[in-house]
């Protein structure tokens, strides 16, 4: 394990390399000149040397390139242009919120699409099933920014029981939980249903019931237990999916976390605050798949020697 | 499964070429006394926030749409082919480059990806497009070099070697043809993907500026009068899932039909 575990971290460097480096690349890449696009047309030609200073524009892109580096490696992704403040402590400030959102629409996902994969699945081909992989298929096709809308006319507007949107109380994680964990919820449904019917037509599955076993037992104590390593699997790879999920179902409900952060950027020319999001978002990507093919090496010895 | 799909691709392109035939409205005019109007017989999708017909503005971004969304598949499937076939047949050095890029980039989050970029170039229509395909040509150029490893080994292509055709004739007439099938599945899914990335950059503001009709900007414009105006939020969604699952629709069909063995 310890050399699998080597070998994963290995793997991860140039990745982490390459997303600083096309993060470092985003500032040049504006048309023009940054300085000039983030402070508009009417700044002097004073204050636009004098921002290219403090962004450290006006050095040879090597240097430029070093000192990122090493900035990043310390935790320091400068200061954002609008309030100064840095970009660090603004990151590390909203992420609880963002964080906290995250993990409840996977909970959410979890809860409603696993029992509902496991029913369609013993249920195969009755109304029940049809029923929640109608579902599921409605859940993958409805894009995030046009649920999370529709859930607030249905559950705020007309029936008054969740706030719009906002922080404050659990009511107010409900709906934009629900929206960022729908797509997932879909997803894993038929996962699961598909895992649980694979291991249902197993002989231990068989030789259970035939011990006097009850269905129920039999489906959650073998079949299910042992369709758990694939459910497992897509919970982490559609970490991905959530992590950027946020920045638009944050958008709709006003929620203070880092994806809404990284668009109230976007909107101000931060660019210092649009490559710290947009870098800590990344990395935390990288984080959780690095996770899940550890945990995922950890259940099943085979991919260790692979 | 295909025929659902591509009845409704089909028509979504019918609707998007006859827009100013079927609506007698123009879609960008405004009649502010009327705004926010409800569904009524003349006007079937209502009236915006600023009293334009909406089923003339669902018309003009179904082009909208279907534009970016062929666009997009267009440069990053000859991007991608190109890439993954020169990858494939040619290994070594080459190989070793390309493929690192795609395992860089392939786990990589394709939306925000796309959000930076169009954050640093500007909003707008060809950076959405250049966007997207900058991250969208990954997916084929592995699929293609998959299928092209492969066919260097068959004995038709080995053939042609010995009878001295080009590297370059190689791959066109025989290497790609075969990788051919698997592209057009991905095409087709990948439209949904485009489609749906673009309405959600015009959603947070970063696509298709206005006035030009974008079912992202409209549905964010529904956002401020979820109250008193619920169907500004309701049609452009449906119009948009409705698109997006006859490609889903088509794609999967397809490659039902081409690869028996996915076949669920």
């Amino acid at each position: 394990m310890a050399r699998y575990l080597l070998r994963r971290l290995l793997l991860t460097v140039p990745v982490l390399l390459g997303v600083a480096t096309l993060v470092f690349a985003l500032i040049h890449l504006v048309p023009g000149d940054p300085a000039q696009a983030m402070l508009g047309d009417g700044a002097s030609q004073e204050e636009i040397i004098k921002l290219r200073q403090s962004l450290g524009l006006d050095r040879p892109l090597l240097s430029q390139y070093k000192s990122f580096l090493s900035g990043v490696a310390r935790g320091d992704l400068g200061r954002s242009f609008r309030n100064n403040a840095p970009v660090t402590a603004q990151i590390r400030e909203r992420f609880p919120n963002t964080a906290m959102l995250a993990l409840a629409a996977m909970l959410f996902a979890m809860l409603f699409a696993i029992p509902l994969g496991i029913v369609a699945a013993v249920y195969k081909g009755r109304v029940v099933d049809h029923a929640a992989m109608t579902l599921a298929l409605v859940g993958i096709s409805m894009p995030n920014f046009w649920l999370g809308p529709l859930l607030a006319i249905l559950f705020s507007v007309q029936l008054g029981w969740l706030p719009v949107s906002g922080t404050g109380s659990l009511a107010h994680l409900v709906l934009p939980a629900v929206t960022l964990g729908a797509a997932l919820s879909a997803i894993l449904a038929r996962m699961t249903r598909a895992s649980v019917l694979e291991e249902l037509r197993e002989l231990y599955v068989l030789a259970a019931r035939a011990r006097g076993l009850s269905g129920s037992r039999a489906v959650l104590r073998h079949a299910f237990r042992n369709s758990l390593i694939p459910i497992v699997t897509i919970i982490g790879l559609q970490f991905g999916a959530v992590l950027t999920g946020t920045i638009i179902t944050e958008t709709i409900f006003a929620w203070p976390g880092v994806g809404r952060l990284l668009i109230q950027a976007i909107n101000f020319r931060d660019y210092p605050l649009i490559q710290g999001c947009i870098l800590f978002i990344s990395v935390t990507y990288v984080a959780m798949n690095l996770l899940t093919d550890l945990t995922y090496g950890y259940l099943d010895p085979r991919i260790r020697f692979e | 499964m295909v025929r659902v799909g591509l009845a409704i691709v089909l028509a979504a392109f019918i609707a998007a070429v006859l827009g100013p035939v079927i609506s007698p409205y123009d879609s960008s005019a405004q009649e502010l006394s009327r705004r926010l109007e409800a569904p009524t017989l003349a006007h079937p999708f209502g009236l915006d926030e600023l009293g334009r017909d909406i089923l003339a503005r669902i018309l003009d971004g179904a082009r909208i749409s279907l534009m970016v969304g062929v666009a997009v598949v267009s440069v990053s499937s000859t991007l991608g082919m190109f890439f993954g076939a020169v990858a494939g047949y040619f290994g070594g050095r080459v190989d070793d480059v390309i493929s690192r890029v795609i395992d860089v980039l392939m786990p990589f989050p394709g939306i925000l990806l796309a959000i930076a970029l169009v954050a640093v170039l500007g909003p707008g229509l060809t950076n959405v497009v250049l966007a997207l395909s900058v991250i969208g040509w990954v997916g084929y150029a592995r699929l293609v070099r998959g299928q092209a490893l492969r066919a260097r080994e068959f004995e038709f292509v080995q053939a042609a070697r010995a009878l001295g055709a080009s590297s370059a004739r190689i791959v066109v007439r025989h290497v790609l043809p075969t990788a051919l099938p698997s592209v057009v599945v991905q095409a087709t899914l990948g439209m949904a993907g485009a489609i749906i990335a673009e309405a959600a950059l015009s959603f947070l503001g970063l696509g298709v500026q206005p006035p030009t009709p974008s079912w992202g900007s409209m549905l964010d414009a529904g956002r401020s009068h979820l109250f008193d105006a619920p169907h500004l939020t309701v049609i452009p969604g449906i119009a948009i899932a409705l698109l997006v699952l006859g490609f889903n629709f088509l794609g999967d069909g397809l490659r039902d039909r081409i690869d028996p063995k996915t076949v669920r």
